[in-house]
């Protein structure tokens, strides 16, 4: 086991994009674990200036590297705190759709007939929703709030995997070992989770890696169209505030950090499941 | 054939969806909408000449013959048929997207087949990383900072809009054959463009590096055909096919993210549209809205497969 990670950590290594990404998201993970005991101020605090006065949108200096928001809030905590909201959809939302979208392919091309039939169809039905725009509205109806946001991502973002994973299983079922393992008596069940899943996991975790960069993203749009928790600090949220202010005008360093935060977390997903695929397709190393 | 009968279907359920979706609201579509001050009796008449009185089979018969005669109810915050209003939005939000999508493979084609011309060179890998940047930015902060730099620093583009203000338009030609359209157009286009590049631009470029180990480049190579004539002749032509299927499944994907760029540029799109129907509670439009979006979207997919099929005959739907 040791021995075959090491192996796949060698593979992922050649790839250097994937270790920028990988390096990219673990420095977000340990700011988003130490979050508290980063941030230099109180996210929500007016802050005032030495003088006693407030410190209303103040640009970079010592005291905020990323300035102060119209209500003098430190743009820096914001966004080290804020990097919790989005790890925390990211995450949570990552998984529940890979582990859903995982299992709903290993059924549909594992059983075939009526089961796949079903559940493809299903699939297609969810490919002619509009991702965004259901979100949206879901959310504006059940509440706004971290749950019903990461509701409304799993719902929709299961598709692509469901999809990818029941091709791979047609593939693999002509295989001999799946053959084999048939006919020692292996159960239908024995079957999907000893010998498939550990076929199929790294085409899952390629998928995994991207839903993270969307759930990022998606969480971000809805918070910024004003949906989000409206007791918690997200990316989204800071840029929500910054559009109603205007500050894109006269308080450019408002709108930036939050925003390059965004980007260099959902392509550090990018980078990483583009270096995984290599481990889940070989033919894809020689070039 | 089966392939129609199955979008058939996925527009059914989509509907359907679509019905019970604004109706597991607390109370009813019609909460927001009556003052609470009214008379009780009012408000029945009201519920009643919305038809919310009836049993939801009964609703449900209504919204779905409703919904093929093309009526979808009257707006709540207009007070007009939603078909009038969403109208003008759809045509306004086409015309963004035609814009945005024809700059989008235009320079993904091109600049696709080049870098893979070009493979391993500095070149490559600094364009492969500023697409790939492009996509993983959200889609309104890169619309929020070229407003800052180009419209408010450097003052060549409008703030937004789709027109300045104060126009009156006498028919359709004037209002979007004008250079004052043209130039308010131009920035959300592009902003969207850029965003939706790194799709044509990355496939492009694997399907065109496929190609170019295929003996008929050696040979027209051979023939002594300048590279130039060699790639966009002989390359580029075979390695297209792929990109003419992503087409319309980025269309699709397009139409949602319409929502972000159009409230970003104050575009009376039907996206934008669509929030502000959300937030005034003008569920009839945002109903509507949504509907079309679904429709236009599973017709893409559809055609994505046909083409798929069309295009590489070892794909059947039987």
């Amino acid at each position: 086991m040791l021995a075959r990670l090491q192996e796949l950590w060698t593979i992922f290594r050649r790839d250097r994009l994937g270790v920028v990404g990988l390096l990219i998201f673990t420095l977000f993970l340990l700011v988003a674990l130490f979050a508290p005991y980063l941030a230099p101020y109180d996210p929500m605090e007016s802050l005032y200036r030495p003088d006693g006065s407030f410190a209303r949108q103040d640009p970079p200096s010592w005291r905020h590297p990323f300035g102060t928001t119209r209500m003098g809030r430190d743009v820096l905590s914001q966004v080290i705190i804020g990097s919790r909201v989005a790890l925390l959809v990211g995450l949570t939302s990552a998984f529940i759709t890979t582990f859903i979208g995982t299992n709903i392919g290993l059924i549909a091309g594992y059983y075939g007939g009526w089961i796949d039939d079903l559940l493809m169809r299903l699939t297609d039905i969810v490919y002619g929703i509009p991702f965004l725009p259901f979100a949206i509205i879901l959310v504006a109806i059940l509440g706004p709030g971290l749950t019903n946001t990461i509701i409304a991502i799993v719902l929709i973002s299961w598709r692509t995997t469901a999809r990818v994973i029941r091709s791979q299983v047609l593939t693999l079922k002509q295989r001999t070992f799946i053959e084999a393992a048939r006919l020692t008596g292996a159960s239908n069940l024995r079957i999907i989770y000893r010998h498939l899943v550990p076929n199929v996991l790294p085409l899952s975790l390629v998928y995994t890696a991207l839903n993270l960069g969307w759930a990022i993203m998606t969480e971000a749009s809805i918070s910024f169209l004003g949906y989000g928790d409206p007791r918690l600090v997200s990316w989204g949220s800071i840029l929500f505030s910054a559009y109603v202010a205007q500050a894109v005008y006269d308080a450019w360093w408002w709108v930036g950090p939050p925003g390059l935060a965004i980007t260099l977390l959902v392509m550090s997903g990018f980078f990483i499941s583009r270096a995984v695929e290599e481990i889940a397709n070989p033919r894809l190393r020689e070039r | 054939m089966r392939r129609l009968a199955q979008m058939v279907l996925t527009l059914f359920v989509l509907i359907t969806i679509l019905f019970f979706l604004f109706r597991i609201l607390p109370g009813d579509p019609l909460t927001m909408f009556l003052d609470a001050a009214l008379p009780v009796e009012v408000q029945e008449l009201v519920r009643a000449q919305f038809g919310l009185d009836k049993p939801i089979g009964e609703q449900y018969y209504l919204y779905m013959r409703n919904l093929l005669r093309g009526e979808f109810g009257v707006s709540f915050y207009y007070r007009r048929p939603v078909l009038e209003i969403i109208g003008d939005k759809l045509i306004n939000t086409l015309f963004l997207m035609v814009a945005s999508l024809t700059i989008t493979f235009a320079v993904g084609v091109l600049g696709g087949s080049l870098v893979a011309w070009q493979r391993g060179s500095t070149l490559e890998t600094l364009a492969v990383g500023l697409v790939i940047f492009l996509r993983s930015a959200p889609e309104f902060w890169l619309g929020m900072m070229a407003l800052a730099l180009f419209s408010y620093r450097l003052p060549l583009f409008p703030l937004g809009g789709m027109n300045t203000p104060g126009q009156n338009f006498h028919g359709f030609l004037e209002q979007y054959f004008s250079l004052d359209f043209l130039h308010h157009l131009l920035l959300p286009a592009l902003v969207s463009a850029s965003y939706y590049l790194a799709t044509p631009f990355l496939v492009m470029r694997g399907s065109m590096i496929e190609v170019m180990k295929e003996d008929f480049i050696e040979m027209a190579r051979a023939k002594g055909l300048r590279e130039r004539q060699v790639l966009y002749r002989h390359g580029l032509r075979n390695a297209l096919l792929p990109v003419v299927t992503v087409l319309a499944l980025l269309i699709g994907f397009a139409i949602g993210g319409q929502v972000l760029i159009e409230t970003i540029f104050r575009w009376p799109g039907m996206g934008r549209e669509m929030v502000l129907a959300v937030q005034r509670n003008d569920y009839p439009v945002a109903q509507a809205a949504f509907f079309l979006m679904g429709v236009t979207v599973t017709f893409l997919n559809f055609l994505a497969d046909l083409l798929y099929g069309y295009l590489d005959p070892r794909v059947t739907y039987d």
